[in-house]
């Protein structure tokens, strides 16, 4: 019955949609399949893509600037946190999130493991390098006014982190949109999903257009953080001055 | 249980894997190779001159912001499938990372032990060669160390484009099964490692000695903070 059906439907020919010329020909890119696409592809895989960056960059975060409070604290505590973030950081992606699907099995909750951890290292590090860089003189100062270990931490230390933290952050973040294009390999969401789907296709302006819209939320994700920066700390502008 | 299958996989097929493994360090060293010849002079001459960091520095800042799927996906409406693409690409990821730390491990070096250098009458060429180029050994070889593992990393990705490599398996659930992909990502993974690991040891044994005893053998991490301070200044 099957092999019936299959012969009588006669041979099979890429369909990239019943677009234009341009599509049908697939051409190397072709505006009108964009146009025609972004509200029921392109858009929503966006969509995904900044909703992951968001919950990992975000929950990475409160991981890491906690621990790095605590090694801030506890001096003994950076070493076995480094070196641990710093074999998950090392770990291929790819392989990654490969390793947790006999684990957490094909979910969001594999690919925001995965994506959680790469960003460990870096805001740990970055956020005690801040903490640590606040000048002794400042911290005597503060002392000098009073201030108790948590007063110095949130009102000296943590104010003066604040550069190093958002390099820390925007780092971070240009790497988990990086990344989160791979985790389609694992979930069907997201801008690496069009990369996949336009692979098996072989279709040149899915490609492309996924391609440059992930390049282009990484550049744009980095600018806004960095426009945060100037925004929060302008003391480090005028100090430049 | 996968995890046990796996290493059942790894231990049966250790001949494919050994030669997917050989294949996955081969387009990786050639795409280092082609990144450290591009990237080195120019980032440790930069540095010399004490100018262009907008060459060294901002445009590898974006090219670090590239996603790799990306880059190997628009590469390939161009270049077509297979390991030019790949190459290509790689280099592309790996350049950033060794003309930045080259620029900055050079531009930062003291500048008292370079007046000193002056004033004992170096010319330019031996201040390079005898003064600021071993300083700026252990920051330099941490972008290299950098750029090594991020390649290795996403070589992976090669078997999605014709490439080749371990990828090659993990691009293939339907011949080689969830056994052989975790297998698979498993031998990646000690790649990655041993690549960082052989690198650290290259890494120290190449610092000079004199230096050795100071700076920590540094990192990804490193790199990254590194990064961040060229940002801030």
């Amino acid at each position: 019955m099957n092999g019936f059906v299959l012969a009588d439907s006669g041979p099979v020919i890429p369909n990239f949609g019943r677009g234009s010329s341009c599509v049908r020909d697939n051409h190397t890119f072709c505006w009108s399949w964009v146009k025609q696409h972004w509200s029921d592809t392109l858009g929503p895989a966006l969509v995904q893509h900044i909703v992951l960056t968001l919950v990992a960059v975000g929950i990475g975060f409160a991981i890491a600037i906690a621990c790095a409070f605590f090694a801030h604290r506890y001096g003994w505590f950076e070493r076995p946190f480094g070196t641990f973030a710093g074999i998950l950081y090392t770990i291929p992606s790819l392989a990654l999130f490969q390793l947790l699907v006999p684990i957490s099995g094909f979910s969001r909750l594999t690919v925001q493991i995965a994506l959680v951890s790469y960003t460990l290292l870096i805001l740990f590090r970055n956020t005690l390098a801040g903490l640590r860089s606040v000048p002794e003189d400042t911290r005597e100062a503060a002392r000098g006014m009073g201030l108790s270990a948590r007063q110095m931490l949130w009102k000296v230390e943590l104010p003066l982190a604040v550069p190093a933290i958002i390099a820390g952050l925007r780092v971070a973040t240009v790497m988990v949109i990086s990344l989160a294009t791979i985790a389609s390999f694992i979930i069907d969401e997201g801008l690496g999903s069009p990369i996949f789907h336009a692979l098996q296709s072989d279709f040149n302006t899915e490609l492309i257009a996924a391609g440059t819209l992930a390049v282009l939320l990484a550049i744009t994700a980095d600018g806004l953080l960095l426009l945060a920066q100037r925004l929060i700390t302008p003391w480090a502008r005028t100090r430049r001055a | 249980m996968t995890f046990i299958h796996a290493f059942q996989f790894i231990g049966n097929n250790a001949g494919l894997l050994w030669h997917k493994s050989l294949e996955h360090m081969a387009i990786s060293a050639v795409a280092v190779g082609i990144a450290l010849a591009i990237a080195l002079p120019l980032g440790l001459w930069l540095g010399h001159l004490h100018r262009g960091s907008f060459l060294a520095v901002n445009i590898p800042n974006i090219g670090r912001a590239l996603p790799s799927l990306a880059v190997l996906a628009i590469g390939l409406s161009f270049l077509g499938i297979g390991k030019l693409n790949v190459v290509v690409a790689l280099v592309i990821l790996a350049v950033p990372p060794i003309i930045t730390n080259a620029y900055v491990a050079v531009d930062e070096v003291d500048t008292d032990a370079v007046e000193a250098a002056r004033g004992m009458g170096m010319k330019p060429r031996e201040l390079f060669a005898k003064v600021e180029l071993p300083l700026a050994v252990p920051l330099t070889l941490a972008g290299v160390r950098t750029a090594a593992v991020y390649v290795v990393a996403t070589a992976t990705l090669a078997g999605f484009f014709g490439g080749g490599g371990l990828g090659d398996i993990i691009a293939n659930q339907a011949s080689y099964g969830l056994d052989g992909v975790v297998g698979a990502a498993i031998v990646v993974t000690v790649l990655a490692l041993a690549t960082d690991g052989l690198l650290a040891l290259a890494q120290y044994l190449i610092t000079p000695r004199g230096l050795r005893g100071e700076t920590e053998l540094l990192g990804a991490a490193d790199y990254e903070a590194t990064r961040a301070a060229a940002e801030t200044a």
